[in-house]
């Protein structure tokens, strides 16, 4: 099953003709049991928004109420005092554009590295190809954290610490997974497309760039989703690369903000926290569908 | 499952001339009617085995320079004793043999194991029960958001939301004093539970996934295959025991290697829900261990021996699954 195969098939389209089980015999137990489920996973449902709504419940409330009746549910008095503390204590501004720039360029980057690597593996004969493909997924066996230390070592070499470029390069030139994905895209895409563009004389690069690559895609927004994701939220690494607060991305600051404001007054902290994610879900919620469908089909793929 | 599915290089272009008259659909007219001589033929394919090379030259130099060179290095550096500014001296195994009885490293590699086998199978479960349910209604997205919400938050968010729900003051403890009449748990505080709440806040956060992975995979069951086993008679609980579940067996069994693997590198949510995997080192895993030796007491050597553990660790544990794979997991295609 390649990923293109199931691009639409999540949400957002109504259902298949589900199959009946024949006339008014089993409706009503039908009936039961719907609303059972429904019962059930609003039950689930709450238990995975309470964590969410808790954070915006606390991060409104004042300190006094926090320390004297934590376990109370509404704020009162409601305040917003919070929020402008968090955002003037540390550049939350700062770190979200860090790390709106570090995603967009290791996207970019990434999209265009793979969708190559992807279609010379898938489309062109070359020695070596088998055995380079297969070390490409063996690549993907490897745990990143085992190269932390020599990864670190390497970037101080390069100058690389507390940079950016750090987070920037390795990111753009190191995605197995994208290779594979972007290989299994252009082997769906007919065959008769780009040969039409080579008889035309056009060049591996031409009908790479105005033949293939506009063909791939629903594929480069599933990477896409999938690479952002993954850049955005990552920690380990930007914590041992980045030293200045001013190159934090946005977790790494979160993190460091707790460890000089969480002893403090932890309703503070949740309005950091919320700062923090509020976005992301808006984001989230709006792109919901593409951003779904996506991420079952990296996981069928071979994530 | 995909990887197995075809060779590495997939069939290669045919030469440009036998499909002259397939270049059609592009539009284009071909300029050269005439086909290629077979000795412009050979001169193209030398050619194109370049650009062969061209097109994975980023990410191979990437991965070389990235990947390969560090991980050779981590295995040279497991053998050395190593500070970063001193002379590297040559150690053998001595760095083996200290991590092995370091009684640090034994209590990571047991908690990491125990949050591996905690959060993999309840974290899966949970998700083809809700995958199950969710494939019957008709609208679901609302539930979808909610169920992925946390998958896009980031695990340092993820975790210092639960580090206050998890407060011995705090909302869930309360919780459970009210209703069971206990004093209120100390969830952080507690060497043991401190573990369970680190495994509660990985399965929350990763629910979403498993969830839309497994609904996905269910949708791709042929509606005849469940129609057929209904004609036969086939009740709700048969239909998932004996029809649902296998198909979606290799599902499962492929998102369990990859829960596995991941829950091995288990370290953001120790390091922020329960600061810097305490209390006292109840929370400390493999990743956090590494971490420690390297960048808290600059032990290079020992810190790259533990990073080859987590490697070894790995290793075998797809080895054991892959074998395990025999046993349980049902292709539809395997005897169709």
């Amino acid at each position: 099953m390649t990923a293109a195969d199931i691009e639409t098939t999540l949400v957002g389209r109504p259902d298949l003709e589900r199959p009946r089980r024949g006339p008014a015999a089993g409706r009503s137990r039908r009936a039961v049991g719907r609303v059972a489920i429904h019962v059930a996973l609003v039950v689930a449902g709450l238990a995975m928004v309470f964590p969410f709504l808790w954070m915006l419940l606390t991060s409104f409330k004042t300190l006094p109420q926090l320390l004297q009746d934590p376990l109370s549910f509404w704020p009162d008095p409601w305040t917003i005092d919070k929020y402008v503390d968090a955002w003037n204590a540390v550049p939350f501004g700062q770190a979200y554009l860090n790390s709106i720039y570090i995603c967009v360029l290791a996207v970019v980057g990434t999209l265009v590295t793979a969708a190559m690597a992807g279609y010379a593996f898938a489309r062109i004969r070359f020695r070596g190809s088998r055995v380079l493909f297969i070390l490409f997924l063996a690549t993907q066996m490897i745990p990143k954290q085992v190269t932390l230390i020599p990864f670190y070592l390497l970037m101080a070499k390069f100058g690389w610490v507390d940079s950016h470029l750090s987070l920037i390069v390795p990111a753009m030139l190191v995605n197995p997974f994208a290779v594979f994905l972007m290989r299994q895209f252009v082997l769906s895409l007919p065959k008769e497309l780009e040969e039409a563009a080579l008889v035309d004389g056009a060049g591996r690069w031409r009908t790479f760039w105005s033949i293939i690559l506009p063909n791939l895609k629903p594929g480069l927004g599933a990477l896409s989703i999938i690479v952002a994701l993954d850049v955005w939220n990552s920690f380990l690494f930007p914590l041992v690369l980045l030293n200045s607060p001013d190159l934090f991305t946005v977790p790494l600051l979160l993190a460091s903000f707790r460890g000089q404001f969480g002893s403090v007054d932890y309703g503070l902290v949740m309005a950091a926290s919320a700062l923090a994610t509020i976005p992301m879900l808006v984001a989230f919620v709006i792109g919901q569908r593409r951003i779904l469908n996506s991420m079952a089909a990296s996981g069928l793929g071979g994530r | 499952m995909v990887i197995t599915s075809g060779g590495a290089t997939g069939t290669p272009v045919a030469p440009p001339a036998p499909s002259a008259e397939r270049g059609a659909p592009l539009g284009a007219p071909p300029r050269r009617a005439a086909p290629l001589g077979p000795r412009r033929e050979a001169a193209w394919r030398r050619r194109d085995r370049r650009w062969g090379y061209v097109f994975v030259g980023p990410q191979l130099i990437g991965m070389a320079v990235f990947v390969l060179l560090p991980f050779v290095a981590s295995l040279v550096l497991a053998f050395a004793s190593w500070d970063g500014l001193t002379e590297l001296e040559w150690v053998g195994f001595a760095n083996f043999t200290a991590q092995l009885q370091d009684e640090l490293l034994l209590r990571s590699i047991v908690n990491t194991l125990l949050i591996a086998l905690i959060t993999v199978p309840v974290g899966l479960g949970l998700a083809v029960v809700v995958a199950v349910a969710l494939e019957k209604l008709r609208t679901r997205t609302l539930y979808l958001i909610l169920f992925f919400a946390p998958v896009v938050t980031s695990t340092v968010a993820v975790a210092m939301i639960w580090q206050q729900l998890f407060r011995a003051d705090g909302v869930l403890s309360g919780a459970i004093a009210n209703v069971v009449g206990i004093d209120p748990p100390d969830w952080l505080g507690d060497p043991r539970l401190a573990l369970i709440a680190v495994c509660i806040v990985s399965i929350w956060s990763s629910l979403g996934l498993n969830v839309i992975i497994f609904l996905a995979g269910l949708q791709n069951i042929s509606p005849s295959v469940i129609e057929a086993a209904r004609i036969d008679g086939a009740g709700a609980w048969r239909l998932f025991r004996s029809i649902r579940l296998p198909l979606l067996s290799p599902i499962v069994f492929f998102s369990s290697i990859v829960a596995f693997i991941s829950s091995l590198q288990t370290f953001d949510t120790v390091f922020v829900l329960t600061a810097n995997a305490g209390p006292d080192n109840a929370t400390r895993t493999i990743v956090y261990h590494i971490y420690d030796l390297g960048f808290g007491r600059f032990e290079f050597g020992p810190s790259s021996a533990a990073s080859v553990i987590l490697l070894l660790l790995t290793l075998v544990i797809t080895a054991i699954q892959f074998g395990a794979q025999k046993k349980f997991v049902h292709y539809e295609d395997a005897d169709a």
